[in-house]
């Protein structure tokens, strides 16, 4: 074969930048927590095991994330049977906005809850009106914030999974069930649930990994309470490096044996991916009662998961240091936008992001599409080895890539493949480049898999070479896996924070940042107005993504 | 004079020898169909002569020029895929002009080439339709056209019936056979269809475990088989073990479970142990009788002019023979000896010991 050699160099040279992206950051990291000025040492080992704060935060971090896949599978699987199951009056447009709080940016979800729930928020202060209290009903800090937060973000990973489920089921086999006798309990149980497993499972382990490296909250409301995410970043913050890098350690366990004991689940799966036979029908509600009932109860659920949006859509056009004890904003004015726009500091961070975004989102777009050639198409060796690095940084907190990245490029040692980079230009893109390659190459690799081998052979026999198939036959098909993949990337790119915490500088700080340095300043308004545009355009890519993705 | 020639083709995939030092030529014109059931290579020599896959040995000749390394991009051999592998995101004309465009083509030269290509498979005016409206019958259709439009050197067809329903098999065989006789374009096909093989080939080639066992006409490969696998495979027939006795009054004298039946029209054989291969015309049903062959009918099957009886003879061996229909029922105890005009449909393959 004399093309083999070739390729499978391109998929050495592939494997080679992954790693060096992905796996030798991680492996300084576990370097430097072993080895102390006189070589290697267990000594900061010994540091994290004593120190009193470390466990908590562990702890923490482990029963947080395991009480929000609880909450999130309570409140997401019965949305996902009422919304998939039966039919009644507007269960369309609810069951759209339902899906609403994937549009929220962490940290701008964490800053919504604060104005709408905080100390001074609207919620808070009506009710402390209505009661005549003499201060806020309750305080949003500790545990129990940080879990509504969770709740409220991470059930739609349970209510989308579980609907992809309930729609990819066959309805012969429903009524296959039904033909044996089984009553509508025991299919539930013995046949849709079971089938569900693997959806379900899923979700459950996203939610996990998400709460596991959620950061916005905890560091928004945790107060006292520790989870090991912030605990990192305060420790490093303290000089404390070594510490840091064990504590990144711990994490990173964590977090890869729950994916060990959840390897059975479909998380991988493309959850849009068609599925043989018709999807049950839906069961029309027709007691003129329990159609009324749904009604009010969808509503009112449509209400209360927009009241985020709503607020911060308020807030937004609040002028700085107007609004202060009263339940509603006195003042309202378009300045806060204008800002964004006129003033140039305030505008950098719009740009930053979008361009940071950019770069990120096309770097992942065509690595992925390499990935896909080399793995899917031309079967190189160490195939496995690359899907694997690519899938690699979904399981790692990102706490714990932006310490690894700014470990492995903060000393220039080319012939170790290591540069200064920190504090550079380079560093936020790589490191949401990095972020980014799961979700990219996941929806692109399953899209190469999907496609006939035979249409690019059928190319071949028409005469057309490698670049001309590529481009007019294996793109044009592979676009809405490329859609979704750029646009999941893009939106993550853009409302970052986690990273961009740690590894921003002055001239690229993100979105993310200068909202959390107005919050400081109480210019609520300005961080408002830089949430909507986040969401703004969250949601317009998420839109775009689900209608360009999907022609063709 | 020999247009396409493999030699000696020989790949290997990991242990498994797919296809095994196969030589075929093919005329210029010809219409060759690789016949063999699944894994005996077919598919493999397909894709060796497009140039999917590299022989480990052995070249593919066109006219004299060695293509056996040359890219599927530049070897102008035309190919119709199993499922079609139309492309999706084109419509029609556009999946007919890709392979034009290939080759430099564009315009209203383009325009009138796509025009013809589909005039040429009955589908005139279909250039702006999309794959997904097509019917599975008329996809197939235009992945033809789009195959024929650059007018490639070969053409090969993997099993370009199998998609098709089985009411709309037999017709589209017709029309692929009429449409590339009016080409004249060498073709090679694979198929697992005997009936498919037989229609739409002027030669056979039968393959088992890579290698070439008869190549022949129809006729050929039906009448005088090469040997037991070629006469098993290749329409119906039942096998019976033998002793080959030696000549008898009338040509040879064989042993059949407990009568000795004297065969015309049947090849020498050496005496010894045999396969007998028996075409189910070539034998008759009579009352039992002595010199006949002893049994019970086992099965009816009304084919039409005559019907198809299955019987388990005493010794155990099933038999397939025709029959007037209704001439005897099932459970009915019968006799089964030669047509006194066998024509061919015995054959006798010696048994192994030598």
């Amino acid at each position: 074969m004399s093309r083999g050699w070739r390729v499978n160099l391109l998929g050495a040279v592939l494997l080679l930048l992954l790693t060096w992206l992905i796996v030798y950051p991680l492996l300084l990291v576990l370097v430097e927590g072993f080895r102390g000025p006189e070589g290697w040492t267990l000594g900061f080992v010994r540091q994290f095991l004593a120190h009193k704060n470390d466990g908590e935060a562990l702890w923490g971090s482990l029963w947080i994330s395991l009480a929000s896949v609880v909450l999130a599978a309570v409140i997401g699987v019965p949305l996902a049977f009422l919304f998939g199951r039966y039919d009644f009056p507007g269960r369309r447009i609810l069951g759209w906005l339902v899906a609403l709080p994937a549009v929220l940016p962490p940290l701008v979800g964490v800053i919504a809850f604060l104005f709408l729930y905080g100390e001074s928020g609207f919620v808070s202060l009506l009710i402390q009106r209505l009661m005549g209290l003499e201060q806020a009903p309750w305080e949003l800090e500790g545990a129990g914030a940080i879990l509504l937060v969770h709740a409220y973000s991470m059930y739609v990973y349970f209510y989308l999974f579980t609907r992809a489920g309930l729609a990819s089921l066959d309805a012969s086999t429903l009524e296959a069930a039904a033909s044996l006798g089984a009553g509508r309990w025991r299919t539930l149980r013995r046949v849709v649930l079971p089938l569900l497993y693997p959806a379900l499972g899923g979700a459950a382990l996203l939610t996990f990994m998400t709460s596991l490296a959620s950061f916005s909250a905890p560091y928004i409301f945790g107060g006292g309470f520790r989870v090991m995410t912030t605990q990192i970043v305060a420790t490093r913050l303290n000089g404390d490096n070594e510490l840091a890098m064990i504590e990144t350690v711990s994490l990173t366990l964590v977090a890869l044996i729950a994916l060990w004991l959840l390897r059975g689940s479909r998380v991988l799966d493309n959850a849009a991916a068609g599925s043989k036979g018709t999807a049950p029908m839906r069961v029309r509600v027709q007691s003129g009662k329990a159609r009324v009932v749904l009604g009010v109860l969808g509503w009112g659920l449509a209400v209360l998961l927009l009241l985020p949006h709503l607020t911060l859509f308020l807030v937004s056009f609040v002028p700085l240091g107007t609004w202060t004890t009263e339940p509603l904003p006195p003042a309202y004015t378009w300045r806060n936008y204008l800002t964004l726009v006129e003033d140039p500091v305030r505008a950098r961070p719009l740009l930053n992001s979008l361009w940071l975004a950019i770069a990120s989102t096309v770097a992942a777009v065509v690595i992925a599409v390499a990935a896909g050639v080399l793995t899917v198409r031309r079967r190189v060796r160490g195939r496995g080895a690359i899907e694997a690095l690519l899938a690699l940084p979904w399981a790692v907190p990102g706490t714990v890539f932006a310490i690894a990245l700014a470990t492995a490029f903060s000393i220039r040692a080319p012939l170790a493949g290591r540069f200064v980079l920190i504090g550079t230009l380079w560093i936020l893109p790589l490191a949401y480049l990095v972020r980014n390659l799961p979700i990219t190459s996941r929806a692109i690799l399953a899209g190469f898999r999907s496609l006939d081998p035979s249409l690019d052979e059928a190319a071949a026999t028409l005469g057309a070479g490698r670049w001309r198939t590529l481009r007019r036959v294996t793109l044009p098909l592979l676009r809405p896996a490329i859609v979704a993949g750029a646009s999941l990337a893009f939106v993550t790119a853009f409302g970052d924070f986690v990273t961009s915490i740690m590894l921003y500088t002055y001239d690229t700080r993100p979105i993310s940042l200068e909202i959390l340095s107005s919050l400081r300043q109480s210019d609520v308004g300005v961080a408002a107005a830089y949430g909507v545009v986040l969401m703004a355009v969250s949601a317009a890519v998420f839109a775009l993504g689900a209608d360009r993705g999907s022609g063709g | 004079m020999t247009f396409l020639q493999l030699e000696r083709l020989t790949k290997r995939f990991d242990n498994t020898l797919a296809v095994d030092g196969l030589s075929l030529s093919i005329e210029r014109g010809e219409m060759l169909a690789l016949l063999g059931p699944s894994g005996s290579g077919k598919t493999t020599t397909l894709r060796l002569l497009a140039g999917f896959e590299v022989p480990d040995h052995g070249r593919v000749l066109v006219e004299g020029e060695d293509v056996t390394r040359v890219d599927p991009v530049a070897r102008r051999f035309g190919m119709v895929f199993q499922h079609y592998a139309l492309f999706p995101h084109l419509d029609v004309g556009q999946n007919i002009a890709f392979g034009l465009e290939s080759l430099g083509v564009s315009g209203e030269e383009l325009q009138r080439r796509v025009a013809r290509a589909l005039a040429l498979v009955d589908l005139g005016g279909y250039e702006r339709r999309r794959i997904s409206q097509l019917s599975g019958g008329q996809q197939q259709r235009v992945a033809l056209a789009r195959a024929l439009a650059p007018e490639p050197r070969v053409l090969l067809l993997d099993e370009p019936l199998s998609n098709l329903d089985p009411s709309l098999r037999e017709r589209t065989r017709r029309e692929i056979r009429e449409l590339i006789r009016r080409v004249g374009i060498t073709t090679v096909l694979v198929t697992h269809e005997q009936d498919e093989a037989f229609d739409l080939g002027d030669r056979v080639a039968v393959l088992r475990g890579g290698r070439l066992e008869q190549v022949g006409t129809p006729e050929d490969l039906y009448a005088s088989p090469a040997n037991e696998f070629v006469a098993g495979f290749v329409g119906r027939s039942s096998g019976i073990e033998v002793v080959v006795i030696g000549p008898g009054e009338r040509g040879v004298r064989v042993l059949v479970e407990q009568v000795e039946w004297d065969l015309t029209d049947v090849d020498e054989a050496p005496q010894g142990p045999a396969l007998m291969v028996v075409r189910p015309e070539a034998l008759r049903l009579m009352a039992p009788a002595p010199g006949a062959l002893a049994g019970t009918v086992t099965e009816r099957r009304f084919t039409g002019a005559a019907s198809l009886f299955t019987v388990v003879t005493d010794g155990g061996s099933s038999i397939e023979v025709t029959g007037p229909p209704r001439s005897v029922r099932a459970g009915e105890r019968v006799g089964i000896m030669p047509s006194r005009r066998a024509g061919g449909g015995i054959h006798l393959f010696p048994r192994a010991g030598k």
